[in-house]
């Protein structure tokens, strides 16, 4: 029982990561149907300036801080630099800087950082575990961030005027343009969150996995599953299809896998929701949309 | 001000024009000649490392031939391709150590297992459309370097570490050492492939591709069942490179699970952009790509192969959508252009 | 009076297709024009050609301003307001919602006695407050258009075939309550009907439009009599 107990919280608390980035990869797609595949790069990207923060001697949490509004405004950048001009261009082309943003990214960090695996801070460190020893100090804390953050998100979309305008401007770009929304700012806005989202589940993941280039890479998939799963349309479901994805991958991987087939795990998701019930718990009915 | 998407693919597709029978049989002059140029020269010239590197190069153009089938003519994303690439290098692999086959028998088992395979994972994306296949696939490359490490499977893939294979000698009566023979094989196969693509291209099936890619819902009007044309296709595609991969672990003679990561798969969709998205040409640029680029640049940085691919890619995307195989012409257009002037 | 909304030689095009062949077209401070003519002949190109939504030449003057060539939403800031075909109300958003977004650009205080106003005008919607406007019937959305569009505080409403798709009575209402609203807020209306009486009724100058010219232009209540033209363009 304690150990069915424990994976449950863990799963919980990997869950919070995969429905942050998994909301971050929703944000994106609601407003322009496209699926931002540098999304994990971009967040491992965030951590190692974090990290290169830190290691200026910067305390934990203005480093912490300070990645949020970097990373913030690298997103911003590469909306209006890049995929801008890529408004009215093909799916394939849009796919295809994607995929050259995430060579970018993933690259310049090897080349500005090295390859080497590279530990990295949690402000939640303690030694003495908690609850009995059913979870540790850092996932309780992790927990506790990637809430606060849903939560703030929540907030800021539900009952702000700038966050009104930005769903506006998702769902129906060429009506907020008549009311005098700036529907290309709205975009880049959606991918500075998005870019900042993802550097906060970038920087509450580093300390359990250790940090290198291809750190995201197995999140985003469990991510891109829990998006699925949830709904690819549907922000909320998103999240809690996060959520579902971390416990079933913890469960999975204690009882039925074992660890060395999670990613197999997240790619048999996939191809199931896609099967069963392709528009995902709480989206709203794919139509063929050839 | 119209916000309205072109169909994937739409712009960057080529439209295949009829010819007259005099320009044929010039065109299969020309096709001869290139061939007898691309196997004479480098046996002549090029030392064994050259050759080796030339043979890769073939079986990755076959690879991005592969992909530009389902992506170029049919419309479809795939982001995967390195995962069928990887079964069939691991197909051969296990037939040729396990039950001794020889290299030649394998390959075609390595297609056809590549193309079920092409097909179970093309199914359920392939029915929905859009994004989905890119995703899906995008998750298959990323899983497949775990499913080849898992030890469940390692007597028979031998694990993390991998399988040694045995490059085939050449025959006696060809007088060429294995280096040279290999790369003559893998010439013959990949001139083979590239015509009967070419050929299916210009028929009804071929049509019915680039027609999905181009108008899916008039084609779907037309009565054409979409999704299992779509299938079909992909599984085809799937073979195609599965074979590729085939081929690569002879050439290697060594597969194992770290060489087919999602960087393979990305180098074959870069490889393909580069080359030339919906050319029949392109996948030979392509292949020559990625072989050679990383040489150039890997002596400025471990890193720096990517970063550039990254912006080579999407310098392609932005100026040069036709890729290398467009270049022609472009010169034609501007050559045109001028005489105006 | 002096024109509130003065377009000049304006030519339109879709890509190749070329759909407005230079119209000249005047909305007054406070009054309402009727653009006419049947389907295709441009109709809704000229207005999207007023908020910049497709490729335009020629010169369009807004209170003296050229406006032609400026983004959308930089229109819509010089109170602009466009009900489109398709009423482009928000569906997935509550009612309230979509008023809240139709006052986006204001930062004056008075926007919740705006609401109010409109509760006057729609008292419908005040039912509906809480409601995706995706639930609501067509006249209800029709409603929440206009409203939508009034609540920016335009100097000029640009209206596309508010009578479309909806049954007798409710464009009935719709139309008194237009009156109501150009006696009110003294805006300036240029309207778009396939339903030429309808629109005569209601507007003070009327052009008709065919094939993307300008072939008839004059005083409403002088069209509305003029028997040829009834029979030639008007079809009744």
């Amino acid at each position: 029982m304690q150990g069915l107990a424990h994976q449950l919280i863990a799963g919980i608390a990997t869950g919070g990561i995969y429905a942050s980035v998994a909301l971050a990869l929703v944000m994106i797609y609601q407003s322009t149907h496209h699926l931002n595949f540098a999304q994990g790069e971009m967040a491992t990207f965030s951590t190692y300036i974090a990290l290169t923060l830190i290691q200026a001697g910067l305390p934990y949490w203005v480093a912490f801080a300070a990645t949020l509004v970097i990373s913030f405004g690298i997103g911003v950048f590469t909306e209006r630099i890049l995929l801008r001009p890529m408004h009215n261009a093909s799916v394939l082309a849009n796919v295809g800087v994607f995929i050259g943003l995430l060579l970018v990214f993933r690259n310049a960090m090897g080349w500005m950082f090295e390859y080497t695996i590279k530990s990295f801070p949690s402000p939640f460190e303690s030694d003495t575990p908690l609850l009995g020893g059913l979870v540790s100090g850092h996932e309780l804390g992790s927990t506790a961030v990637t809430l606060v953050v849903l939560g703030l998100v929540f907030v800021f979309f539900r009952y702000t005027k700038l966050g009104l305008a930005m769903r506006a401007a998702a769902f129906n770009a060429s009506s907020s343009k008549l009311v005098g929304i700036r529907v290309g700012w709205m975009l880049a806005l959606g991918w500075g969150l998005a870019a900042t989202i993802g550097a906060i589940a970038g920087m509450m993941i580093a300390p359990v996995v250790f940090l290198e280039p291809n750190m995201m890479l197995g999140i985003l998939l469990y991510a891109f599953a829990g998006a699925l799963l949830g709904g690819i349309d549907n922000p909320g479901g998103a999240v809690i299809g996060g959520f579902a994805v971390g416990v079933i991958e913890n469960l999975g991987g204690a009882y039925l896998v074992g660890t060395e087939l999670k990613l197999t795990l997240a790619l048999v998701i996939i191809i199931c929701v896609l099967l069963v019930k392709p528009s995902g718990l709480f989206g709203r009915v794919v139509q063929s949309r050839v | 001000m119209s916000t309205s998407q072109q169909p994937i693919g739409g712009t960057l597709g080529t439209e295949v024009v009829p010819v007259a029978p005099g320009v044929n049989l010039l065109r299969a002059a020309i096709i001869l000649l290139a061939f007898a140029m691309a196997a004479a020269v480098p046996i002549a010239f090029a030392s064994s490392y050259q050759l080796f590197q030339l043979t890769l190069a073939g079986t990755y153009a076959i690879a991005i031939l592969g992909l530009n089938i389902v992506t170029g003519f049919n419309g479809q994303i795939s982001l995967g391709h390195g995962a069928f690439y990887a079964v069939g290098a691991y197909t051969t692999a296990i037939l040729m150590t396990h039950f001794d086959m020889p290299y030649w028998e394998t390959l075609p088992i390595a297609a056809v297992v590549c193309g079920v395979l092409g097909f179970g994972v093309g199914f359920p994306a392939l029915r929905l459309g859009g994004l989905y296949l890119a995703l899906t696939t995008f998750s298959l490359a990323v899983a497949v370097p775990q499913i080849l490490k898992y030890r469940g499977v390692e007597d028979w893939t031998g694990g993390v570490q991998g399988t040694f294979l045995v490059k085939p000698d050449a025959p006696e009566f060809t007088g060429l050492n294995n280096d040279q023979y290999l790369y003559l094989f893998v010439l013959t196969l990949a001139a083979l492939l590239f015509l009967m693509m070419a050929n299916l291209l210009h028929s009804r099936i071929g049509r019915a591709m680039r027609s999905i890619r181009d108008h899916p819902t008039a084609a779907e009007a037309m009565g054409m069942d979409i999704a299992r044309i779509k299938t079909r296709t992909f599984a085809l595609s799937a073979g195609i490179t599965g074979l590729a991969g085939a081929l690569s672990a002879i050439a290697v003679e060594y597969v194992a699970p770290d060489s087919f990561n999602v960087e393979l798969s990305i180098n074959l969709f870069v490889g393909m952009v580069v080359g030339g998205v919906g050319s029949i040409v392109g996948p030979i640029f392509g292949g020559l790509f990625i072989v050679f680029l990383p040489n150039v640049a890997e002596s400025v940085s471990r890193a720096a192969p990517g970063v550039i691919y990254g912006v080579i890619l999407i310098f392609f995307l932005y100026l040069l959508p036709q890729g290398f195989a467009g270049f022609p012409r472009r010169i034609a257009a501007l050559f045109r252009k001028r005489r105006q002037d | 009076m002096s024109a509130l909304l003065e377009l000049r030689g304006v030519h339109a095009a879709y890509g190749q297709t070329r759909v407005l062949h230079g119209v000249d077209l005047t909305v007054e401070q406070g009054g309402v024009t009727a653009l006419l003519g049947a389907n295709g002949a441009g109709k809704t190109t000229t207005l999207r050609a007023v908020c910049g939504m497709v490729r335009t030449e020629g010169e369009v003057h807004l209170a003296g301003e050229r406006i032609e060539g400026k983004a959308t939403e930089d229109i819509a800031r010089r109170g602009v307001a466009h009900v489109p075909d398709g009423r482009g109300t928000f569906m997935e958003l509550t009612v309230e919602e979509n008023f809240r977004l139709g006052a986006y650009i204001r930062r004056d205080r008075e926007v919740e006695s705006d609401f109010e106003l409109m509760f006057g005008y729609f008292p419908r919607l005040r039912q509906r407050w809480k409601q995706q406007a995706g639930t609501l019937s067509g006249g209800e959305q029709q409603m929440l258009a206009i409203a939508r569009a009034l609540l920016l505080r335009p100097r000029l409403l640009l209206l596309d075939e508010p009578s479309f798709g909806l049954a007798p009575l409710i464009v009935q209402d719709i139309f008194t309550i237009l009156r109501r609203v150009r006696e009110a807020q003294g805006v300036g209306i240029l309207i778009v009907e396939q339903n030429a009486n309808l629109a005569l009724d209601v507007a003070d100058r009327a052009y008709l439009l065919e094939t993307g010219r300008i072939v008839v232009s004059g005083p409403a209540h002088e069209i509305r009599e003029d028997e040829q033209i009834r029979r030639s363009y008007l079809g009744y």
